[in-house]
């Protein structure tokens, strides 16, 4: 984590619900120690939607956010509650550029229902929390960890983020806090 | 801890140059990426990268001509093919071609993760391989060559030296010091280890049988020439030829070897064909070359061709240091190769070892320990079992009280310390043999 980072701008592209948005906004000041805000969106998403996949790309996504203005140190996280992918991979959960300002991360797949089991909404949050806060995770330099239960371990499968804990080991800690 | 794998993506589409670049240097990678084959080429030709993934279909040149251009470079990278349409046809081809893999876009992100880590675990195992491979050699040529002393540790030094290069070298050193060991470990150490080393005892060897030996000969060129034969410089192409006893070497011979290693081309005794051969020559010998040529007894020309490098062994009685570490290796050689017991040595019998002169060398030091375990006790070697015997000169005493130290010590080993008897034996009393005993401090190994 650098000097110049100050604050975290969430923003809802996926009209959550306040207290959802609150939970999560919570863990991410628990886990970056920085302040968070949320800004609401209401930008059109279907000119992002690609009718051959029936998915949102999620690099054009990138591209909207990086063109958003925020102030210097401020990292951006967009959260959708629609299907993402980029140009190389079936779907993605989230993605973000390392040691960058933006991220992006989506809903659609960490649901129980998607995969043909019974509704959990807290079991959602949860998986939602660690995908925001893995992306975070890379906006601060992180790179992939192996230790099984850090958050910062690669996450193909929604099996794999329930394997994982909400936190940064110890090793992924030190290095954020080095900088 | 493991080193980075590298990965290039070779693509002319930018997002997913730039999707899987995220992709992978959030995995911990190191990426380089390049839009078509032409740029990937200039990039491997001034560094290696572990996986090359390469989109199959690209302006100019596609992913499959670029695959064979890599393989043309000796790059080791693993190439994976990937296409946005699956077609059989071509990944069959790339897979005859040699590729790794073959992936069809957009993969599932687990398939990718997958097909990276088997790809750098192949790569890993390769390293592992090839290191373990060297280790192994080096490991050969430790146990072959032992010595901690400063001298030897000299040696050894020149011998990492020299190895790298191709010039001839010529090894001096007493009879049994070592010298075709040296030539081995400088043979192994080279890049020239895959070929083969090639001794040649000129000693032994009458002149026009040297002749046929190093360079062969046609069938019916001499009486008994029933076949073609190869010779020595010819079997050492590409390896090492080493000359052992150079010195003993007639004139005409060593003309014929001057004009051979200046051309490095021969003709076989009896033929008329040149043949060229690419090998290193290593001589030895146990004479002073230079004096030699001084005498008129060894060409200069050869001599000054032969003795680019020199590496003088030095005798074991300068290195007396190298002593215990020697005999332990040769009790485990020997005790391993007659399936005996593990011995070890006592200390009075090494202590001999250590102050005997060894003008035999190495070699002697060795038989010396390959007799003492046929004729030992199968636990310890002991000073009896050494021959050491009036007959075998040996200077290390430093005065007649040493002399006579020793040989009281020799004596009463002999007779495992029965002092009436050893009396006899030295012609004196027992309260003589007690005071002499206590005058030199000398001590039963049993005690």
């Amino acid at each position: 984590m650098k000097r110049s980072d100050s604050g975290i701008l969430i923003i809802n592209h996926g009209n959550f619900e306040k207290d959802f948005l609150g939970t999560i906004a919570d863990s991410i000041v628990q886990e970056y120690h920085l302040p968070v805000s949320v800004k609401e969106s209401h930008t059109d998403l279907s000119e992002y939607f690609d009718p051959m996949r029936r998915q949102y790309n999620g690099n054009q996504l990138m591209m909207e956010l990086d063109s958003l203005s925020a102030p210097d140190g401020i990292k951006k996280m967009a959260l959708y509650r629609v299907d993402l992918f980029n140009p190389i991979l079936t779907y993605i959960f989230g993605q973000a550029s390392l040691n960058g300002d933006i991220g992006v991360a989506s809903m659609h797949r960490l649901r129980n229902e998607q995969y043909g089991m019974k509704k959990d909404d807290d079991l959602l949050l949860e998986r939602f929390q660690k995908v925001v806060i893995h992306e975070l995770g890379h906006m601060f330099g992180l790179v992939h960890c192996h230790v099984p239960p850090c958050v910062m371990r690669s996450s193909t499968y929604v099996e794999d983020i329930d394997q994982k804990d909400l936190h940064l080991c110890p090793k992924c800690r030190q290095e954020l806090e080095s900088g | 801890m493991p080193r980075k794998i590298s990965i290039m993506i070779v693509d002319d589409e930018e997002s997913v140059r730039d999707s899987l670049y995220n992709w992978f240097i959030e995995d911990g990678y190191e990426v380089e990426c390049a839009e078509n084959a032409k740029q990937a080429l200039s990039i491997l030709e001034s560094k290696n990268m572990d996986i090359i993934l390469a989109d199959i279909k690209m302006p100019g040149m596609d992913g499959l001509e670029m695959h064979r251009r890599i393989r043309s470079l000796n790059k080791d990278s693993v190439v994976i093919i990937m296409t946005a349409f699956a077609a059989v046809d071509t990944a069959v081809q790339a897979l005859k071609d040699g590729a790794y893999d073959y992936i069809t876009k957009p993969f599932d992100p687990d398939d990718l993760s997958h097909l990276i880590r088997n790809a750098s675990s192949q790569i890993s195992l390769k390293e592992e391989n090839e290191a373990l491979r060297n280790k192994l050699i080096s490991l050969e040529n430790v146990e072959d060559l032992i010595g901690r002393s400063d001298a030897m540790i000299k040696v050894l030094k020149e011998v990492e030296q020299v190895a790298q290069s191709s010039s001839p070298v010529i090894i001096t050193g007493e009879s049994g010091t070592g010298k075709e060991l040296i030539a081995r470990a400088i043979h192994s150490n080279s890049k020239r280890k895959y070929s083969p080393l090639i001794s040649v005892h000129c000693g032994a060897l009458t002149e026009s049988l040297l002749e046929s030996e190093l360079f062969g000969h046609e069938k019916g060129a001499f009486t008994g020439a029933m076949y073609n034969r190869k010779g020595r410089f010819e079997m050492a192409d590409g390896g090492t030829i080493f000359l052992d006893e150079i010195a003993t070497i007639s004139p005409k011979m060593q003309i014929e070897l001057l004009r051979v290693l200046e051309t490095k081309i021969f003709i076989r005794v009896g033929g008329n064909k040149e043949i060229t051969s690419d090998f290193r020559v290593i001589c030895a010998t146990n004479k002073n070359l230079k004096q030699m040529v001084e005498d008129g007894h060894f060409r200069e020309d050869l001599y000054y061709r032969l003795n680019v490098v020199n590496i003088k062994i030095p005798p074991l009685r300068d290195r007396t240091d190298d002593i215990p570490m020697l005999v332990d290796h040769f009790i485990k050689k020997y005790c391993t190769s007659m399936s005996r017991n593990l011995m070890s040595i006592d200390k009075s019998a090494l202590k001999r070892l250590e102050q005997y002169d060894f003008p035999g060398n190495v070699r002697e030091l060795e038989n010396m320990i390959e007799r003492a375990i046929v004729v030992g006790n199968d636990k310890e070697i002991r000073l009896k079992d050494l021959p050491f015997d009036k007959a075998m000169s040996s200077n290390s005493f430093k005065s007649l009280e040493d002399l006579e130290k020793q040989y009281i010590l020799q004596v009463l080993n002999k007779y495992d310390w029965n002092i009436s008897k050893s009396a006899k034996v030295i012609k004196v009393d027992r309260v003589t043999l007690y005071n002499k005993i206590k005058k030199y401090k000398l001590q039963s190994p049993k005690k």
